[in-house]
């Protein structure tokens, strides 16, 4: 059984269907990139995944259960993190605070014990500060520890984020355009951890990517969207060679 | 039957005072993004100056109105480019408070020069009354419907279809880039809190005879917040449909239920908007995209 | 400027952040509870009001500076403790059991309003309790059977297992207990997943809901901590003033309740101490210029008001970060001296709408 699939997923905004009768499946442990032009889908997909927005039609699937209509932030404890195309991190504090954000959904304590800081409190506290740390030594954060968000520079706040998506355990992984704004050393690193949360974390990886390289080098399958409908899906290679993902990009006249 | 028609132009012309001040703080949100909540307190300056020159300098009523409008919009583009305008970019938390000071500091400077005492204003209108079977129409509320109407119909079409209306809205979405785009952004939101003082001062002169001018009048400007809340935020036709039915509402429950109701009425229709549609009759809502 | 060097995930989990802290903060502690030997009791019964404000602004500072929810009527929640607190006395409840059932009663209100109102952002949100504030007032006013209406109703003196609170010292020593437990309450939740959980809330709705985070639940636990805090206050602001009557909850007390955040410094406990001294010393401040300014203006009534209005802007346009900040910034100045620059405080504006929605 997938790990996660879409049945005739299809969401339209007024007149315009930005997902279009859209089916797939992504299968555990595998790293699965979608790709497409602008404006084909891509977050949409994501979106409708973190349940930010409710389909007009079909079904989500997520480990044998029907997400469809659950409530978005249950969607964490099921199994889901993600990280955002334009980063959505907590401006004013320290990449440490945000990073324990994660942990929230394994809290223990509830607010009346949180509000006497109980001895349950107390090691809850350092069982989250001690998974935190063992994230960013894997992204090799610490160094940024103490700094604020906003003294940070684009590509280390790209970071951050996915940390805080690994710091809740997930299943599942969506990382939106997580090379945007990376340099070709950051682009680099970025592969070897994406290869890593795979391998030694076992993670299942969804991700959205315009940097075909990257795409070529990391993913199982991809699946190439234009206009909310599959025009593709198979290997990198199988994908990039398909006629109508050369004219969905290029246009008609190559 | 009589009786109920009576009561409902009462409420439609109370609803359109209402509506005129709504009409400012529409006008500021539309393009600054900012919610004036001094808009009652300049409504009470306005009222208190038209009274002065009318009443205490024995000016005529025409004149005196006119004056009064011309000195509030100097002053609230004053109070935009002295106070307001530093405020740009900020986050809304220090709007609304920035907003209240201003209301609170014009209230005390008019308890300085005016002390606390209610003042009345006779009309050209005070004496008349319109008789359409049998329907008892007093000039008065004749003169705050015509006037609301005159407003709104003069505005709505400036906003909507001059460049200058356009150039407005853009600013409202995005500062910088209007800026960037050669529009005067600066000016025309000087430009807009003096066409809303002017407006503010019209409904406090039109409202004077119906009510007490004291400088506590302010307050109304928190029934004309229902008033904007339900006909939308960012609606010029939307301020005064809001306005209206909450007048009438008011007015309908003050008969309906004990006074206790009348008098948060707007209030409990404002929340009851809020929580169901809370961009009101016209307004669009608004989502950030991720 | 002192670094401090962590080897225990204790240090940054512990309230204080070295030893010399927990020195100061004993020392405070020592102060507060002696105080009473020192000063006489006129001073001693504004510290107790000082104590009071705290306490309310504990609970303002939580629903604004740290889930990011500004309420306009605070107030309300006031006047709920307080008079629910009175009519519990009148009935014969003991104190002990009386107060926090009056707290209890405002914070259930406000979970239950605040429910509804999460789906509310900004200005929308800060109408909506204004509305509500509103309508409490009404009601103040007209249950006259309950709440006495215009007529007012007498509030009882406070007895503790047996003991009158009749004395300014008594009563002074139950505000600081008080204060100090709700201090310590808020501090902790702070520190914890709750607070973290707010914290994210204020920054971005959006990733706290994909971290997990129930938007609805803690925003109106928020507003029901923070309503529960006021009506603390009010039970006690009921002794304070020993007559209540429902111009006292009016919309200046919840634009001195945001004046107190706004000045103390927005997001920090000590802001909340500093806006309530503030807050208490104004009215003093201004009595004794009334004896230096002309005649005309210092017998106005309304003078207090406008001095707020005046006080307001003047701190929203140049000191954004309250008193808090302008201390931090002062010792900043002196840790770094010769080489501080102001541009290091200066915080980025947004001018796109959709960055300032959240």
């Amino acid at each position: 059984m997938s790990l996660l699939a879409l049945e005739s997923l299809t969401l339209s905004f007024g007149g315009i269907k930005a997902v279009d009768d859209l089916s797939f499946s992504v299968e555990r442990g595998e790293i699965f990139t979608i790709i497409g032009p602008n404006g084909s889908g891509k977050t949409t997909i994501f979106n409708l995944l973190s349940r930010f927005y409710n389909p007009s039609r079909g079904r989500i699937v997520f480990d044998g259960e029907d997400i469809t209509e659950m409530p978005a932030h249950t969607v964490a404890v099921r199994g889901i993190a993600r990280t955002f195309q334009n980063i959505e991190l907590f401006e004013s504090a320290s990449v440490l605070r945000n990073i324990l954000v994660g942990t929230h959904v394994h809290r223990s304590t509830n607010m009346l014990q949180d509000m006497f800081f109980t001895p349950k409190t107390r090691s809850a506290e350092k069982g989250s500060r001690l998974h935190a740390e063992v994230i960013m030594d894997f992204l090799e954060l610490q160094a940024y520890r103490d700094s604020l968000i906003r003294d940070l520079p684009y590509g280390i706040r790209k970071i951050v984020e996915i940390a805080r998506a690994l710091c809740t355990r997930p299943k599942l992984l969506l990382l939106d355009e997580p090379s945007s704004g990376l340099n070709v050393e950051e682009t680099e690193d970025l592969a070897f951890w994406i290869q890593d949360i795979k391998r030694d974390l076992a993670i299942t990886v969804l991700m959205i990517e315009h940097n075909m390289s990257l795409v070529s080098r990391v993913s199982d399958r991809v699946l190439a969207l234009n206009s909310g409908r599959v025009l593709a899906m198979g290997s990198s290679f199988e994908v990039q060679q398909h006629p109508e993902v050369i004219r969905a990009y290029l246009g008609d006249a190559v | 039957m009589t009786e109920i028609l009576q009561l409902t132009v009462t409420g439609i012309a109370v609803g359109c005072i209402y509506g005129l001040v709504a009409l400012g703080f529409v006008l500021i949100y539309k393009v600054g993004e900012v919610v004036n909540f001094a808009q009652g307190d300049i409504m009470m300056l306005g009222a208190m100056l038209a009274i002065t020159f009318i009443v205490s300098f024995k000016m005529n009523y025409w004149m005196g109105l006119g004056l009064a409008v011309v000195v509030m919009m100097v002053v609230g583009a004053l109070i935009d480019m002295i106070v307001v305008r530093r405020i740009v970019g900020y986050p809304q938390f220090a709007i609304v408070m920035l907003t209240l000071g201003i209301g609170f500091v014009i209230r005390s400077v008019a308890s300085f020069v005016w002390g606390p005492n209610a003042r009345t204003l006779s009309t050209p209108f005070s004496a008349g009354m319109w008789n359409i079977q049998g329907l008892a129409i007093s000039h008065t509320y004749i003169s705050l419907i015509v006037g609301t109407m005159l407003l709104c119909t003069v505005l709505y079409p400036v906003f909507k279809y001059t460049r200058v209306g356009q150039a407005m809205q853009a600013a409202s979405e995005n500062q910088l880039a209007a800026y960037y785009m050669g529009i005067p952004v600066k000016r025309y939101m000087s430009l807009v809190w003096a066409i809303s003082a002017g407006v503010a001062t019209c409904a406090g002169v039109l409202l004077a005879p119906v009510t007490l001018v004291d400088v506590n009048m302010g307050s109304i400007g928190l029934k004309a917040f229902a008033a904007a809340v339900v006909g939308g935020f960012g609606s010029i036709p939307g301020a005064l449909i809001g306005g209206i039915v909450i007048g009438l509402v008011e007015i309908l429950a003050g008969v309906a239920l004990d006074a206790a109701w009348r008098d948060s009425s707007p209030f409990v229709v404002m929340l009851v908007v809020l929580l169901v549609r809370p961009q009101g009759i016209f307004g669009s809502s608004v989502r950030k995209k991720v | 400027m002192r670094y401090v060097f962590k080897t225990r995930y204790e240090q940054d989990i512990n309230l204080w952040k070295h030893v010399g802290d927990v020195f100061w903060y004993a020392l405070l502690i020592l102060v507060a509870l002696l105080l009473p030997s020192a000063i006489s009791g006129y001073y001693l019964s504004e510290i107790s009001m000082l104590l009071i404000w705290v306490i309310g602004g504990l609970g303002t500072m939580l629903l604004a500076g740290y889930s990011g929810q500004i309420s306009l009527g605070q107030a309300a929640f006031v006047g709920i403790g307080a008079y629910a607190h009175a009519i519990f006395l009148k009935a014969g409840i003991p104190f002990l059991v009386s107060l926090p059932m009056a707290a209890g009663l405002a914070g259930l209100v406000g979970f239950v309003i605040g429910r509804p109102l999460t789906r509310l952002h900004g200005i929308y949100l800060a109408i909506g309790t204004l509305a509500f504030a509103s309508i409490m007032e009404q009601v103040f006013s007209h249950w006259d059977g309950v709440t006495g209406g215009h007529r007012g109703l007498a509030v009882a003196v406070p007895q503790l297992i047996g003991v009158s609170l009749d004395t300014e010292i008594r009563f002074y020593y139950l505000c600081l207990a008080l204060t100090f437990m709700c201090t310590l309450g808020v501090l902790n939740w702070l520190r914890s997943p709750t607070g973290r959980a707010l914290v994210a809330i204020r920054d971005s709705e959006v990733a706290a809901k994909s971290m997990g985070v129930n938007l609805v639940h803690y925003k109106a636990s928020a507003f029901g901590a923070s309503a529960f805090l006021c009506g603390l206050m009010g039970a006690l602001l009921a002794h304070k003033i020993s007559y209540l009557s429902p111009e006292i909850f009016s919309p200046l007390m919840s634009i001195q309740m945001l004046t107190l955040v706004v000045v103390g410094g927005l997001a920090s406990i000590h802001g909340v101490f500093f806006g309530a001294a503030f807050i208490v010393m104004l009215p003093v401040l201004i009595g004794a210029l009334k004896h230096l300014l002309p005649e005309a203006i210092s017998q106005q009534p309304a003078i207090e008001p406008g001095v707020y209005g005046i006080l307001l802007i003047l701190f929203v346009l140049y000191e954004p970060t309250g008193m808090y900040g302008r201390w931090q910034k002062i010792k900043y100045f002196f840790a770094v001296f010769p080489l501080y620059k102001a541009a290091t405080f200066k915080k980025q504006k947004t001018y796109m709408r959709s960055e300032r929605l959240k």
